[in-house]
């Protein structure tokens, strides 16, 4: 009886343990990508710096300044980006930002242009429109087809297909806290210009208002970058910490499974004794 | 020649932050040429080879889009893609020439494919024109 109790044991206590090594390496794949998402968050962050401060610049130069770009209309129609991740097994990485978007179009009709595995299959079982699947792979998206989305989509702006276009991200605050987020690209508000820089005396090729349109969607498609990478690094910052709590709780049962099968093993040597003694 | 400081900035990160004598680049309006005391700027940027000297060095390089802006007399280029000279990956630039000449051969394409190919074999032109021209 005793025997094949500790047997059981012993065999739960192996899985366990083979359970762990693999989150243990889930864990430690997470941690270093991490290092590399994070870093390219940080080297990309300048760029959109200086994009803004420009056009800020741009609409605080010129007193009646219009550009189709800024001009709000009644919406009828609302465009996402939507990023989440190509895998399940980040905690609440996917779950968390696709809820916040699906409560936002609720009821309202909207398009979604899913990038990442998860969205598109998400959305599909939701029955939302989807603009295209071009994308469906987060990790394969690069820049350039960053710029191709913002080119495409300031297009369609243009022409009225959509009257707002949103991006939705995961935000990476820090390595323990990424908040789900989303944000109107288009139309943009109005910037708001930098103090004490200089006013009107600066020579545009062609005129403000054309170089405005062209910076626009480079501005656009940066932002959308900018997004995927903060996302990326939110998603190895969550499966690093899903792993790392799963590899907790293996610690913790496999303690407690070895408790029970010392437990077990010194009932079993008890009472064989006990019968040995009894026999004598 | 009076120096004057450049920054290159891509979404890659800082690509130059120095000093440079002299900075030619393609905008959307055609080359322009930037010295040292230039009023303050700001143009749009087409695909071309950009120049720079820099520490009496002339060096060459790709760059696609974005914008160049001077301020102050702090010159600050903003491109979507830059590459130097011999960073340049000769072997994909052709590759994807070859791919865009056969998007545009095809009879069957649509618009947007036309236009997509047609930006592509511009890049890869670009490209191709710095590289081999070192």
């Amino acid at each position: 009886m005793a025997g094949v109790s500790t047997k059981e044991i012993k065999n739960r206590i192996r899985s366990m343990e083979s359970t762990r090594q693999i989150t243990k390496a889930m864990e430690m794949v997470a941690a270093s990508k991490l290092r590399r998402a994070q870093s390219q968050v940080l080297s990309s962050r300048p760029y959109f710096e200086i994009l803004y401060s420009t056009i800020a610049d741009i609409a605080a130069s010129n007193r009646d300044f219009s550009s189709p770009y800024l001009k709000e209309r009644p919406v009828k129609k609302r465009m996402y980006i939507v990023i989440a991740g190509d895998r399940g097994l980040a905690g609440g990485y996917n779950s968390n930002i696709l809820k916040l978007v699906l409560s936002e179009i609720d009821g309202k009709d909207a398009v979604v242009l899913p990038i990442g595995k998860k969205t598109v299959d998400y959305f599909k079982t939701k029955r939302v429109p989807i603009l295209t699947e071009t994308y469906a792979e987060a990790a394969d998206v690069t820049i350039g087809d960053c710029f191709s989305i913002s080119k495409q989509l300031c297009g369609a702006f243009l022409k009225g297909d959509f009257d707002e276009i949103h991006v939705a991200y995961t935000d990476f605050v820090s390595v323990l806290s990424q908040n789900p987020v989303t944000r109107q690209l288009l139309p943009l508000e109005k910037p708001e210009p930098n103090p004490g820089v200089n006013r009107g005396d600066t020579l545009y090729e062609g005129d403000s208002e054309e170089v405005f349109a062209a910076i626009i969607p480079e501005y656009l498609g940066g932002v959308i970058y900018g997004a995927l990478c903060e996302s990326r690094a939110s998603e190895q910052a969550a499966r690093r910490a899903a792993m790392d709590s799963a590899t907790q709780n293996a610690d913790d049962m496999i303690g407690d499974l070895s408790l029970k099968f010392n437990r077990a093993r010194q009932a079993a040597i008890t009472q064989e004794i006990t019968e040995i003694v009894a026999g004598s | 020649m009076t120096p004057f400081h450049l920054k290159i900035v891509t979404p890659d990160g800082l690509i130059f932050d120095g000093q440079a004598e002299e900075l030619i680049v393609r905008t959307t309006g055609g080359d322009v040429g930037i010295l040292a005391r230039h009023m303050d700027y700001v143009a749009p940027l087409g695909m071309g080879r950009a120049v720079i000297v820099s520490g009496g060095q002339r060096r060459t390089a790709a760059c696609i889009g974005g914008m160049v802006s001077v301020c102050k007399g702090e010159v600050t280029l903003v491109p979507t893609t830059f590459e130097w000279a011999e960073k340049i990956d000769k072997e994909r630039a052709e590759a994807a020439y070859q791919k865009a000449e056969k998007v545009l051969h095809d009879e069957n394409a649509s618009d947007t494919e036309l236009r997509l190919a047609e930006a592509k074999l511009h890049r890869a032109l670009v490209r191709k024109s710095v590289a081999s021209g070192l």
